[in-house]
C-alpha cells in the first residue's frame, strides 16, 4: 500500500462523512461550508487519479464559484425573511 | 428511521452499479484497472492520434504536423476529436445564463453586503485581481499544452471579477460589455466551425497546420477556439454573479 493509497483512502472516506454532516447539519450555511470542503478533498482525489484538468476546473467551479452564489443566495433569502 | 432508509437505498444503489460493473457477461464486462486491451477502444486512437491511420509516435517538442497538434490528450479530444460536443456544452452554459438574465433582469443596484469591506481586503484584493486574471488568461492560451483549458480560465476570470465585487461596494460589471464579449465569442465558435465545412470539408474540422507539438503556436485551431470559449464562459459567469450580487430597484 503506498503513500497515495493512503491518502486517496483518508480523503475518500472524509469526502463520505462530510457528505452525511452537509446532510445533517442544522443551519444550511454549514451544509454549503461542507460542500464546499467535500468538493476540495474531490480535487485531491481527482489529482491522484492523474486527472489535472477535471481538477483545476472542480477546484475553481466546485469549492469557489457555486459556494459563493450558495452564500450568496442564503443571504438573499435571509432577507426575504426564510429560515437560513 | 429516515436516515435508515436512506443508508439502505445508497447500498441498493451501490451493489446495483457494482454488480452492473463486475458480474455481468463478458461483452458488457467492466474490466479490472489495467486489464483493459486498448485495441478495442476508440480512445487509444484519440491518444495515439491515430484516428486517419497513421503509425508515427508522438513525441514532444519534436512531432510536426501531427493529426491533432494539441501535446494535452485531454484537450485534443475535448476540443479537436470532440469539438462539436464542447459547443453543446458551451451552449447549455449560455442556456443557464440566460435564465439567470431572464429572471433576474430589470433596473438594479448594488446588494448591501453585511460588513463594509475592510482595508486588509481592498488592497489585497488589488494585488491578488492582477496575478488572478494573468492566472486565467495563461490557462486558455495554455490549454492545448498544460492541464486546463477554456472552461477553467474562463471561471477563474469570474472568480477575480467576483473579488472585486466583495472588495468594492459600488462596483458594477458593464452587462452589455459583458454580453458583447459573451455574444461575439460564441458566434465567432460557430463561424471557426464553418470555416472547418468550407476549407476542410468537416463542421469544426482543424483547418490550418498543426505545426509543431508542445510549442504555443502549434495545433490550429485549438488556441483560437479554447480562447474564444475562455472569454465567452468568463463573461457568462461574470454576469450570472452580477445578477447574485445585486438587487432590484423598487418602484
Amino acid at each position: 500500500m503506498t503513500v497515495l493509497d493512503i491518502i486517496s483512502i483518508v480523503a475518500g472516506s472524509l469526502m463520505v462523512v462530510l457528505g452525511v454532516l452537509a446532510l445533517n447539519a442544522k443551519k444550511l450555511f454549514n451544509t454549503v461550508i461542507y460542500l464546499s470542503m467535500m468538493s476540495m478533498l474531490a480535487v485531491v482525489c481527482f489529482v491522484i487519479m492523474r486527472a489535472p484538468d477535471v481538477a483545476i476546473t472542480e477546484a475553481v467551479i466546485g469549492s469557489g464559484l457555486v459556494t459563493a452564489l450558495f452564500v450568496f443566495t442564503l443571504f438573499a433569502g435571509k432577507k426575504a425573511g426564510g429560515k437560513a | 428511521m429516515k436516515q435508515i432508509v436512506s443508508i439502505l437505498l445508497v447500498a441498493a444503489i451501490g451493489i446495483l452499479i457494482f454488480s452492473a460493473l463486475y458480474f455481468s457477461d463478458e461483452t458488457l464486462k467492466f474490466n479490472e484497472y489495467g486489464n483493459v486491451n486498448l485495441d478495442d477502444r476508440v480512445s487509444e486512437k484519440y491518444i495515439d492520434k491515430s484516428v486517419n491511420g497513421n503509425t508515427e509516435e508522438i513525441i514532444f517538442g519534436e512531432t510536426q504536423n501531427a493529426e491533432s497538434g494539441s501535446a494535452n490528450m485531454v484537450t485534443s479530444v475535448v476540443v479537436n476529436y470532440r469539438s462539436f460536443d464542447t459547443l453543446g456544452e458551451v451552449t447549455v452554459l449560455f442556456v443557464s445564463a440566460l435564465g439567470v438574465g431572464l429572471l433576474l433582469n430589470g433596473k438594479r443596484k448594488r446588494k448591501n453586503l453585511k460588513d463594509a469591506p475592510n482595508f486588509i481586503l481592498k488592497q489585497g484584493a488589488r494585488i491578488i485581481f492582477g496575478i488572478m486574471v494573468v492566472f486565467g488568461v495563461y490557462m486558455f492560451i495554455h490549454g492545448h499544452i498544460t492541464p486546463g483549458g477554456g472552461f477553467p480560465g474562463g471561471a477563474i476570470i469570474a472568480a477575480s471579477i467576483l473579488l472585486l465585487y466583495l472588495s468594492d461596494d459600488e462596483f458594477r460589471v458593464k452587462l452589455s460589455a459583458a454580453k458583447a464579449v459573451e455574444s461575439t465569442a460564441g458566434s465567432l465558435y460557430v463561424i471557426v466551425g464553418l470555416l472547418g465545412i468550407v476549407l476542410a470539408g468537416y463542421f469544426l474540422q482543424n483547418f490550418l497546420p498543426t505545426g509543431t507539438v508542445g510549442e504555443v503556436i502549434s495545433s490550429g485551431v485549438i488556441p483560437i477556439v479554447y480562447m474564444l470559449i475562455g472569454l465567452k464562459v468568463g463573461s457568462e459567469l461574470s454576469s450570472v454573479i452580477d445578477g447574485f450580487l445585486t438587487e432590484e430597484v423598487e418602484g
